[in-house]
């Protein structure tokens, strides 16, 4: 596109050009706006352009993708899934029954190997697959203002149906996300000696200080006839509960990882694991499977091919679109 | 119906008629919002969008805060409801100093003052000199002893000569202060809006004795809102107050003209919102079995398992709610916005200034500028708008000698003069008629000067010309015409005027010469009407041979004859007309055959050729709409020669052998209909070679062929070109505008005088000359345009910018809103089909209003060519014609783009932003980012030229989005809290995006370019040329690639709807001579070719803006 500034101009013979002094005032004033004068870059697609935006973008956007390859590529993800291992035989026909039950144990142990080594820090993940925290009824159920702050406890009117206790009480924190809470827990022991799973700084920053409130205490939270999830400790403010922040940062898709802490050692590789696992979350009821991911991280974030591969994609495609056109040029210009 | 109006006597009338408060006003103080309201919800998409909004109060069903619907909502009815209290508070304004405005009455015997609105029927007003006219009044009295006065009516009908208007013959003379005391009942129709009739009786009570009936005309009266001139008082009786005078009555709203774009725009609305349905629907069904089956297993959504009765509503409402954005909110003000700036563009244009009268060129008519660039037919008025209406005497045949035909002026004819010179009876007769039968009122200027205040251009050339040749009409005193020939002076006396109408096509007046005391009648007329009622003996082969040729030079003729009156002939006679004159029903038809019994066994005196010029650049400007595959017909009160004349000579029509003149004719219904088809059956043949053919047909064989063969003639309109209808009526003008109409062409009319008014306001657009007639056409235009040339400035550049431009902000409105409601509904398959919104509602209320309206905004400044390359390749306006830029298959192609879009930036977003950093909130901005960029690259890819404005707009709303969102990201409070800032630091994010966008846009910028170099448009050609540097390059060198397409694409020429490509057909190519003239350098070029290949070629590049 030849970047040809240019100014059009009268159209020619006709009528007065220019201001010329008139008695009559209505005549409008010149200007390049008013005239649709303003001088205009007019770009056209020539083919030295195109071409060369296409090349361009081939030769920009294949190296990153395959930096962004690289990256994810350089990420360990040791993912567990145990919803089916953690089910005793017994009760395989009938998972549903299991979890629902309260009289059956649900601690779960397994061992897997760390195949590369992990560089620290180590985000553990729950990953979770069909389950709906988008769904419309569930996304809307939570009362931000009662979660900020105390003087709004009784702000439950978007939480129904889990907003008030059978007697009135306001529940705290009210609504299906945080009456849902995820209440797995791993534990995880390296030759025999646990290792710690930070469980500090896992929320955002921002929610702790801003969204949940250092002053709001849960209060009849699962105390109800129907028990969701997790319950929470009475003695500390919503500020603190990370596990909460956490889970009310819902997941836009229907498989998601949600964090449950942090490994601040490495781990080497062929390194045995052994994991403890509470297994207490029913994801049985519709299917959904459940994951506890070790992940490390680079720039990009966890493991995630799919940025680096569109690139060469798209950057492959560019150019090939920049040779194509560059050959029709070459052999019929037009 | 009647009324009775008792002169001095307000008290009986004061409850029967309104008071002379006037008022524009549409709304008062109290109704404004409900009338308004109600006015702006009889609009469909405001229904749509207000049930939108009320079913968004659900909180159950809705998405999104409702004020994501309402905001917008309430600011869009906000603006039109200022504008239209602002329009309307200015009415009052202008009302109410006109209805405060102090006159002097007379109300129980005492002159005072009151307030114009104060006057009621009945009441006597005085006015003194240069007051305006507070109501319609009846004159009673003038300062003037013959009881005349002069009046201004500019404001009423835009004429700017002075009329005379006088005191009805039972109140002349009545004393000054009797007039206070006068009595006596006036009775007329009830008010009507027709101004140049007033048939009404009035009768003087005792003792103003008579006990006669007085007839009335409109000549008695002194309308509304016209001047007192040159007359030192006046009074009258009020008889029409407020609203209910002959200007108010005339006032009214006319009916909004709906463009051919607006229509497809809502027929695509229509279309959507169909499609809407099914989408709710398909995904209503979908997202309840799913709630039934899948939703009931996910514990933790806790559905209840009895649900209430409207349970299965509820979620096809959601889906309502969320797909109501499909439909977008924001079109309709935007529109509104650029139609009001494509006007303003008109009203600035230095280009189309008049640089004679300075007058600039107006729209009226905001709301139709697309439609100009869609104009297939011209329908076009001769006199004034083709010509100056300048006219000029140049010739005369006086009894058989022809003057002036050597050099071309009469005026300057040496044998002329020395006729005059020694007083040739034959010539001072004639000159006689030329200087005072007339209506011409002459008045002396400051230096002495004579100027003639004349009603008709005509009139002013005769009486001009006769003073030149030394017959003066210096002064009029009353009835006494004073006339100096050759220093003696002669005096006349008037004693009838029998007025010219059109359908009598001439005038006459009856004198008396008061120097032998014989009575005349001297006439002067178009030759049908003066030449068969010569009296026996004389022969007038000449006079036709003499119209005839003067015709043929396209000069204007008019018969002059005179007769001389035995006395008791005229006295009989007299009678006659006086009470013809005095009739209250059908009082022009009874004049005109009482004047029919006296107009007869004239002795012609000659005939007079009067030159009225073409205006500059007329040849010039149909020649190149011509070529914009325009179609002219001209429509001329005219006779036949004349019009023919003047169409050879501004290149309407071409001379033999290249053109073909066909004519209709005929008197009665079969030789007419033997001639149409003769005509229809040529045309049908023509086509096959290049020829120019046009028909003629009369005003008489146009009534029959109207009124007996409407079909063979719709047929023969279609196929022709180019028609000339001569002596046709006002009301034959708008029939031919509506028979075009109904064959759906988009119809132009041009004219200047009143006579074109029905015209204008048939046709689609009607555009008006403010030219010598008077403001009356251009004040009932769409557009007024000083001189007929600005037409191609008008039609080639505001036009089809209009069109480009609207075409594109539409279909980009369309595309915006569909592609984020796809992702919309793209992610309820991801969600559970429950009908949640990915995005929150600030987001999706600035999303419409603000983010993706402001950018398409500028495009009113994009100018895919430039002007002068327009000009040049008049051609090029096919595409807006034929509606190619906007259109189904066009539109299919945004439909396509915005599907492709979401799929791009939905499928993007949530592979890139999955597992841990599938929050919400971050892939909402993901997925939203995704489509401001793309949109900017969208209105960046679509804009042909680039000002500061457009980079200030498209970019600086980039920034924009950032900011605004960062701001929101700052506020603990709004659920987007820190969302941005967080995002912005991942180098995933930027990532994402640019992915979003270049895959987006890739493959667009692939099959544009694709399009543009080997499938080129003829925009997409002149492009090319224009801005590869170097002249233009002419059409000739563009033809070896258009041909490999014409083979590609015959076949697909077919499916042309039929009635479209006539207009494109091989008949209409362009005279040899005209298109070597545009060509320039005269490359061989055989434009037929290229039109042919045009239409073909377009067909298969409609699609050129789809992808």
């Amino acid at each position: 596109m030849p970047p040809e500034t240019s100014t059009s101009s009268a159209g020619g013979k006709e009528g007065s050009s220019g201001p010329s002094s008139k008695k009559n005032s209505k005549k409008p004033k010149y200007s390049k706006f008013s005239q649709q004068e303003l001088p205009a870059w007019k770009p056209i697609l020539t083919p030295g352009w195109v071409i060369s935006i296409f090349a361009f973008t081939g030769i920009i956007f294949i190296p990153i993708g395959l930096a962004s390859l690289y990256a994810s590529e350089k990420v360990v993800e040791l993912p567990f899934q145990y919803d089916q291992k953690c089910i005793p035989s017994e009760y395989s026909n009938n998972a549903e029954a299991y979890i629902k039950s309260t009289t059956t144990n649900k601690t779960c142990t397994a061992t897997f190997k760390v195949e590369k080594t992990m560089k620290s820090p180590i985000y553990v993940y729950y990953q979770l697959t069909n389950y709906f925290q988008n769904h419309r009824r569930y996304v809307k159920s939570k009362s931000e203002d009662q979660l900020r702050q105390k003087s709004a406890e009784e702000d439950t009117d978007d939480c129904k149906p889990e907003a008030r206790t059978p007697d009135g009480q306001p529940i705290v924190p009210c609504g299906l996300i945080a009456w849902s809470l995820f209440n797995d827990t791993y534990k995880i022991k390296v030759k025999g000696k646990h290792l710690k799973i930070s469980k500090k700084n896992i929320a955002w920053q921002s929610d702790q200080t801003k969204k949940f409130g250092s002053d709001v205490y849960p209060k009849n939270f699962q105390a109800g006839g129907l028990i969701g999830g997790a319950k929470l400790n009475e003695s500390i403010p919503l500020s603190g509960q990370e596990d909460l922040i956490v889970w009310m940062r819902t997941a836009a898709l229907s498989t998601f990882r949600k964090l449950y802490g942090k490994i601040e050692t490495d781990l080497e590789a062929n390194e045995e694991l052994s994991l403890v696992i509470e297994n207490n979350y029913n994801t049985y009821s519709f299917g959904g499977k459940k994951t506890l991911v070790l992940s490390t991280a680079t720039w990009i974030g966890g493991k995630n091919d799919f940025l680096g591969l569109a690139y060469i994609f798209i950057g492959g495609l560019s150019l090939f679109f920049a040779v194509c056109f560059l050959l029709m040029y070459l052999f019929k210009p037009r | 119906m009647k009324r009775y109006v008792y002169i001095n006597d307000e008290e009986s009338a004061r409850d029967i008629y309104c008071d002379n408060c006037i008022s524009n006003r549409k709304y008062t103080l109290l109704n404004f919002l409900p009338k308004n309201l109600w006015e702006q919800f009889s609009r469909f998409m405001n229904q749509y969008f207000l049930l939108i909004a009320c079913l968004q109060l659900w909180p159950l069903i809705t998405p999104v805060n409702p004020a994501s619907t309402w905001g917008p909502l309430i600011f869009i009815f906000a603006v039109s409801a200022s504008k239209e209290a602002w329009d309307d508070y200015n009415r009052y304004l202008s009302d109410k100093k006109a209805n405060e405005k102090e006159v002097w009455v007379v109300s129980k015997g005492i002159k005072k003052h009151i307030q114009s609105q104060d006057i009621h029927v009945g009441t006597i007003v005085w006015l003194r000199e240069n007051d305006e006219v507070p109501c319609d009044l009846v004159l009673i009295g003038t300062s003037d002893p013959q009881g005349l006065c002069y009046i201004e009516t500019s404001a009423l009908d835009g004429e700017t000569d002075l009329k005379t208007r006088a005191v009805p013959s039972a109140c002349n003379g009545i004393d000054v202060e009797l007039l206070h005391k006068i009595k006596g009942v006036i009775e007329c129709p009830n008010p009507d809006k027709d101004i140049r009739r007033f048939d009404a009786n009035m009768r003087l009570f005792p003792p103003f004795i008579d006990n006669d009936v007085c007839p009335l005309t409109i000549k008695n009266t002194i309308l509304q809102s016209c001047y007192l001139r040159n007359t030192e008082w006046a009074c009258g009786v009020a008889v029409y107050t407020g609203n209910e005078t002959k200007l108010g009555m005339s006032r009214g709203i006319p009916e909004p003209k709906l463009t051919a774009m607006d229509a497809m725009i809502d027929k695509l609305t229509g279309a959507i919102f169909v499609f809407q349905i099914v989408v709710v629907m398909v995904l209503g069904i979908a997202g309840n079995v799913w709630k039934d089956t899948e939703a009931k297993k996910q514990w933790y959504v806790l559905y209840p398992n009895e649900g209430p009765w409207f349970e299965l509503l509820v979620i096809p409402l959601r889906f309502e709610l969320l797909c109501s954005i499909m439909i977008p909110i924001s079109i309709k003000v935007s529109l509104d916005l650029v139609k009001s700036l494509y006007a303003k563009f008109i009203d600035w244009d230095d280009q189309m200034v008049d640089s004679e009268t300075g007058i600039p060129s107006h729209a009226t008519n905001t709301a139709i500028s697309e439609d100009l660039g869609q104009v297939e037919y011209i329908l076009t008025d001769k006199t004034g708008t083709l010509t100056e209406n300048k006219m000029i005497f140049k010739r005369c045949c006086i009894s058989g000698i022809f003057y002036g035909n050597e050099n071309g002026d009469a005026m300057k004819d040496t044998e002329l003069l020395s006729a005059v010179a020694c007083g040739s009876p034959d010539v001072v007769r004639f000159l006689t008629v030329m200087a005072i039968c007339n209506t011409v009122i002459p008045t002396r200027s400051k230096i002495g000067d004579i100027l003639y205040k004349a009603q008709s251009q005509d009139e002013d050339a005769l009486v001009n010309a006769a003073a030149r040749l030394h017959m003066v009409f210096f002064n009029k005193n009353g009835n006494i015409l004073e006339v100096k020939f050759n220093s003696t002076i002669l005096n006349y006396e008037i004693l009838d005027t029998l007025e010219f109408t059109s359908d009598r096509k001439r005038m006459s007046v009856v004198v008396k010469d008061c120097q032998n005391g014989n009575i005349l009648l001297l006439s002067k007329g178009a030759d049908e009407a003066i030449l068969p009622f010569v009296r026996a003996g004389q022969q007038t082969r000449n006079f036709i041979e003499a119209v005839e040729q003067y015709a043929h030079l396209g000069l204007r003729t008019l018969c002059l004859a005179w007769r001389e009156l035995k006395e008791d002939e005229y006295q009989q006679w007299s009678l006659m007309f006086k009470e013809a004159n005095s009739t209250l029903v059908d009082r022009e038809w009874r004049v005109a055959e009482v004047c029919q019994i006296i107009e007869h066994d004239w002795e012609v005196l000659g005939v007079t050729a009067i030159e009225d010029r073409l205006q500059d650049g007329v040849p010039e400007t149909i020649e190149t709409l011509r070529k914009a595959g325009i179609n002219f017909w001209m429509l001329t009160g005219d006779k036949q020669n004349t019009a023919i004349q003047i169409a050879l000579s501004c290149n309407f029509i071409s001379p033999e052998p290249k053109g073909q003149l066909l004519s209709i004719d005929g008197k009665t219904k079969d030789e007419v209909c033997r001639s149409l088809e003769r005509v229809l059956l040529t045309m049908r043949i023509t086509p096959s070679e290049p020829k120019d053919v046009a028909f003629v047909v009369d005003g008489w064989a146009l009534e029959i062929v109207l009124n007996h063969y409407r079909k063979a003639f719709t047929e023969l309109a279609i196929l022709s070109r180019t028609a000339i209808c001569c002596r046709v009526t006002p009301s034959q003008k708008a029939q031919l505008v509506e028979l075009l109409k109904s064959c759906d062409y988009r119809t132009l009319a041009i004219g200047d005088g009143g006579n074109d008014v029905r015209m204008i306001q048939t046709a689609d657009i009607g555009v008006g000359i403010s030219g010598r007639e008077g403001l009356q056409a251009a004040r009932a235009a769409d557009y007024s345009v000083g001189k007929f040339r600005f037409l191609k400035r008008l039609i080639l550049v505001h036009g089809r910018y209009s069109y480009n431009r609207t075409a594109f902000l539409s279909q980009y409105s369309f595309y915006k809103s569909l592609l984020i409601c796809f992702i919309q509904i793209f992610f309820s398959f991801i969600s559970g089909v429950s009908g949640t919104s990915l995005f929150n509602s600030v987001s999706l209320m600035a999303y419409n209003v603000f983010y993706t309206s402001v950018p398409v905004l500028v495009s009113v400044l994009d100018k895919d060519l430039s002007e002068e390359t327009v000009m040049q390749h008049p051609q090029i306006l096919f595409y807006c014609q034929a509606g190619r830029l906007l259109n189904p298959s066009t539109f299919a192609g945004w439909f396509g783009r915005s599907l492709f879009h979401a799929i791009v930036v939905f499928v993007i977003t949530i592979h890139a932003y999955a597992s841990e950093k599938s929050e919400t909130e971050e892939v909402s901005m993901v997925a939203l980012s995704g489509c401001i960029w793309l949109q900017a690259f969208v209105v960046a890819m679509e804009t042909n030229s680039f000002t500061i404005l457009q980079h200030l707009a498209i970019w600086g709303n980039l920034a924009a989005f950032y900011i605004i969102n960062f701001i929101f990201s700052a506020i603990p409070s709004s659920g987007m809290y820190t969302i941005m800032f967080r995002l912005c630091q991942q180098p995933s994010y930027w990532i994402t995006i640019f992915l979003t966008a270049a895959a987006g846009m890739g493959p667009i910028l692939a099959i544009k370019y694709f399009r543009f170099t080997y499938r080129p448009s003829k925009i997409n050609t002149l492009q090319q040329a224009e801005r590869l540097g170097g002249p233009i390059l002419s059409l000739a060198t563009i033809e070896p690639q258009s041909r490999s397409i014409e083979k590609d694409v015959s076949s697909l020429s077919i499916t042309q709807p039929k009635n479209r490509s006539s207009v494109y057909e091989p008949l209409l190519s362009d005279s040899p001579n005209a298109t070597r003239r545009s060509l320039g350098a005269g490359t061989p070029f055989d434009f037929f070719q290229s039109a042919s290949r045009l239409s073909l070629s377009s067909s298969y590049t409609r699609n050129c803006k789809d992808n």
